[in-house]
């Protein structure tokens, strides 16, 4: 009954283009954005910070890179997890080596250098159509893994193999490395994703957007009206690239602080953050953080539940959330490809209607 | 304006097809083709299924490369053209099966016949990401112009619903405003009234008509319908098997023998 | 930099020379890990190329198959891991394993193909990765996820051919594998169904249109393409156990099948070679001077230098694309 757009009206064509038109949606937002800054902050506790929190908004901003590839732009990677850990590597090599450079300069560079690997598969995969690109991210996959492991100077020949992030100061405060409070890390997080979210939306609500989808949704025609496939879908496959490196980057300095790189950001990693964009909603914003978060909280309340409540064994809750997953996503693309997104949009527009049915 | 004034020798050639072959493997496509179209013309191609029009068109905007042959466009050669070279150059098109990007809005579908027409995108990715000042302004003035199309069209209600819900004809009326927010100097239209009513035909003749006499946008058509064509076009190409037959005003083509037995059948 | 490409090039290629019996077993090698490549790889293009699904479900088909088939074999009742049922002699399972992913395929068609037909590839591509999960997910439920051993009574031991060591159970696992392929082009070709099955491929619409029953045939591909994993699963169960990594092994058919074409069977089988045996080749002699593990990339490098210059794959054909 409150949800209604009666008497607002749109006087200009930026009013018509804003990206919560809705007065009532302008709220909601703000209204989200005060919990995330100022109740969590002030009643959340480390656990809840590092376990779930600080995940649910580094996967985000993966699962943001990956639907620009896959929901708006039509194609599959498999090697997120790779680029996540080129981007770990990229912000591990450029803290150590230029301990001057400024922390964020050095996520954004992370995510600049991501871009620059993710062309070398990208090229010779994305001049043909098909699904030569999942299969050249799958080699960026097992390549990158390996060479993160086997190429020592990668982890600067510590013995252990392992990178850690060492601390970093932002405006004073110290948000990463073994003392950084998880508070803190929490709220940067929350910004810069915030801040990364709202370019990527910008991006894909523009015409660099329109000419993804227009690929996505028929490469011939989108070609015979002047885009340029090879050139459409490698700019996708880069900015996709460089917001999956940044995610990797963050996942290391601020989340995991110190990683063995091949096995933190594995081919599963990849499946994960695939099934954050297909549960969340192919081509949707908040569907990345839909997906993300629930990615991030199943396996930890199946876990409760199934091992801390039933009683079940570890392996079990595992298997048994391989099958929710696989079959959610089956349901999801049979169902509503475009995820939890879209029934929450459904939620809406029932409540515009509210209380009558039609 | 009548037909013959507006066919008169003077007129500047827009587009002309020179001595075209084209095959795929052993099948020849189309063979030794050549015709032109005038500046602001109406031109219809015509001819049986598979007499090689929709290839035609394909290698006018530069999505097939003939074998032979070469095709002038305000008088410049153009041999081995891409399609976006094509579309930077003025020619638009529309596709015999609806062609739409089904998952986008009627708005956000004719947008993209913008995109060739902003700049800013293809310069840098910053002003887009940031996207208030220079890209919000030239989105803005982009969006005037559509919303000029969607007028035209008399599509406004559906502005905002994806296209993939929308019925055939009106999918056709969609696919047209996209050819035409591009603003282009040559339109190729591919059967635009295919599987439509009379009174969608109607609608579509009129827009064609329109667009053709306001804009004064140059227009090639491929359509079956000969009631249309003969209405529309100023001068009709026949082409049958691969190869030009007939060539003339709407009267000299519907008397030629060879136009009747292609049509007809006739014993070779 | 004489050092470097005396290391790099005439260095492994001297090695080879010097120890040519060496070197034709570890092609041997090879070529029998080229043969499980081959065997995924197919089952990929029979699907593919009727039902243009891209079923990345294949490896994991595999890996189901042998769980089912050590499960029938040891006994093991579903989701308890309890030994309590009869043992079942290897024919009986086998048959059993083949009914069961017969019952697979017709559960993939009902649930998960009929509703999605027409969508875009990418979707249905999706879909299979879900159903991989699910396929996993499942296996180890019923039949518990330890490292099983399979044993179907594959002769085992070597014998010596002049100085080269020759596995039994290579010589049978080819021997299999080329039975199977050899059945599967005299089906394709000489049957009714063959016939469906390549009218399907070659054109949906029009296959439908001539009273071929869709249905039908996906269920038919989808159980062939079962049969295959079968055999490939059992191939690879006996020789290294029934285990998760089999599924990440499997998906170095997609690779194989860039080399190959994704359409063409005959290209499925030597693309496969050709990565069994180039990998193995690369871990042995060029493998020591990079610190090793090349193998897990090896095959993918490959593919994505090759699409540099054949995009559509040794066997493939050019696409001629319509509007």
């Amino acid at each position: 009954m409150f949800y209604r757009e009666a008497g607002q009206f749109k006087a200009s064509y930026a009013a018509d283009q804003a990206i919560f038109p809705l007065r009532q949606d302008q709220w909601g937002v703000a209204l989200m954005l005060l919990v995330a800054l100022v109740v969590f902050p002030a009643f959340g506790n480390e656990y809840f910070f590092q376990a779930i929190l600080i995940p649910v908004m580094i996967f985000s901003l993966a699962a943001i890179g990956l639907n620009i590839l896959t929901g708006y732009c039509g194609q599959l990677s498999l090697g997120t997890g790779g680029f996540m850990a080129v981007g770990a590597v990229a912000c591990y090599k450029l803290t150590t080596g230029f301990p001057e450079l400024d922390f964020i300069i050095v996520l954004l560079l992370s995510g600049v250098i991501t871009a620059l690997v993710g062309l070398l598969f990208g090229v010779p995969s994305l001049r043909i159509k098909g699904f030569y690109l999942a299969v050249a991210t799958l080699a960026a996959q097992f390549f990158l893994s390996w060479l993160f492991n086997k190429v020592a100077w990668f982890q600067n020949y510590t013995p252990s193999g392992t990178i850690t992030m060492p601390p970093r100061d932002v405006f004073g405060i110290t948000i990463t490395g073994a003392e950084a409070d998880a508070m803190h890390r929490y709220v940067f997080c929350l910004v810069f994703v915030a801040v990364l979210a709202m370019a990527a939306k910008n991006l894909v609500r523009g015409p660099i957007g329109r000419s993804w989808m227009a690929i996505r949704d028929m490469d011939i025609a989108a070609e015979l009206i002047g885009f340029r496939p090879f050139q459409t879908k490698l700019l996708a496959f880069s900015v996709s690239s460089f917001y999956v490196g940044v995610a990797g980057a963050m996942a290391l300095s601020l989340w995991l602080g110190s990683v063995e790189t091949a096995e933190a950001f594995d081919i599963n990693v990849s499946f994960q953050v695939l099934f954050m964009i297909i549960i969340g909603g192919l081509g949707s914003m908040l569907g990345s953080f839909l997906g993300a978060a629930f990615i991030v909280l199943t396996p930890i309340m199946l876990t409760n539940v199934m091992v801390g409540g039933l009683g079940l064994q570890a392996v079990t809750a595992k298997h048994f959330e391989f099958m929710l997953f696989g079959g959610l996503i089956i349901f999801f693309l049979i169902v509503e490809p475009h995820g939890m997104a879209r029934l929450w949009q459904i939620i809406k527009e029932k409540l515009r209607m509210w209380p009558f049915p039609h | 304006m009548s037909a013959a004034e507006r066919t008169g020798s003077d007129r500047e050639v827009m587009l002309s097809v020179e001595n075209i072959t084209l095959s795929f493997g052993a099948v020849r496509a189309i063979r030794d083709v050549s015709f032109d179209i005038l500046k602001g013309e109406i031109r219809a191609i015509i001819g049986p299924n598979g007499a090689g029009k929709t290839s035609m068109l394909n290698v006018i905007n530069g999505f097939y490369h003939p074998q032979q042959g070469q095709i002038l466009f305000r008088g410049a050669v153009r041999r081995q053209m891409r399609p976006h070279e094509a579309a930077a150059g003025g020619i638009a098109r529309t596709f015999q099966n609806v062609a739409l990007f089904k998952g986008m809005t009627t708005l956000d579908n004719i947008m993209t016949g913008r995109n060739l027409k902003m700049k800013s995108w293809r310069t840098s990715l910053l002003p887009a990401m940031i996207y208030y000042g220079p890209t919000q302004r030239e989105e803005i003035a982009n969006r005037e112009h559509v919303e000029r199309v969607i007028d035209f069209l008399e599509i406004e209600a559906i502005r905002k619903v994806p296209v993939g819900r929308l019925p055939y004809g009106l999918q056709k009326r969609v696919e047209l405003g996209r050819a035409l927010a591009a603003e282009p100097d040559l339109l190729l239209l591919d059967e635009p009234m295919a599987g439509m009513n009379l009174e969608e035909k109607q609608d579509m003749c009129r827009f064609v008509l329109d667009v053709n006499d306001e804009f004064g946008t140059t227009i090639a058509l491929i359509e079956h319908d000969m009631g249309v064509v003969m209405d529309l076009s100023d001068r009709v190409v026949v082409l049958d098997h691969g190869e030009k037959i007939a060539d003339g005003t709407p009267d000299e083509v519907k008397n030629d023998q060879n136009v009747i037995d292609a049509y007809l059948g006739v014993s070779h | 930099m004489m050092d470097f490409i005396d290391l790099v090039v005439f260095g492994p290629i001297l090695d080879m020379a010097e120890y040519p019996a060496f070197f034709l077993e570890v092609v041997f090698g090879g070529l029998m890990s080229g043969v499980m490549y081959s065997l995924v790889a197919l089952g990929f293009v029979l699907i593919f190329k009727a039902s243009g699904v891209f079923n990345f479900a294949q490896g994991v088909f595999a890996l189901f198959a042998a769980l089912t088939l050590v499960g029938l074999m040891t006994g093991t009742v579903p989701f308890s891991l309890d030994k309590a049922l009869p043992e079942l002699p290897a024919w009986v399972a086998i048959v059993l394993t083949l009914l069961v992913m017969v019952l697979l395929a017709i559960a993939v068609e009902r649930i998960m193909l009929r509703p999605l037909v027409n969508q875009d590839q990418i979707i249905m591509f999706m879909s299979t990765i879900g159903l991989a999960f699910v396929l996993e997910g499942l296996g180890d439920t019923i039949w518990g996820s330890e490292v099983k051993a399979l044993d179907v009574g594959i002769p085992t031991g070597f014998f010596m051919l002049g100085e080269i060591q020759i596995q039994v159970f290579d010589l049978v696992a080819a021997a299999v594998a080329t039975i199977l392929v050899v059945v599967l082009a005299l089906f394709f070709q000489w049957t009714r169904t063959g016939r469906a099955l390549r009218a399907v491929a070659d054109d949906h619409q029009a296959a439908l249109s001539v009273g071929i029953p869709l249905k039908n045939i996906w269920i038919i591909v989808w159980s062939v393409a079962g049969l295959v994993a079968l055999v490939a699963g059992i191939m690879w169960g006996s020789k290294s156990g029934v285990q998760f990594s089999l599924s990440l092994i499997a998906l170095k058919a997609l690779p194989v099948l860039i080399l190959g074409g994704f359409t063409s069977v005959p290209g499925a089988i030597v693309g496969g070679l050709i990565i069994g045996v180039g990998e193995k080749v690369a871990e042995v002699y060029w493998g020591p001077l990079v610190n090793g593990a090349i193998e897990n990339w090896f095959a993918y490098v490959v593919a994505l230098v090759f699409l540099l210059f054949r995009p559509q794959g040794l066997f493939g054909e050019k696409i001629i694309e319509r509007v």
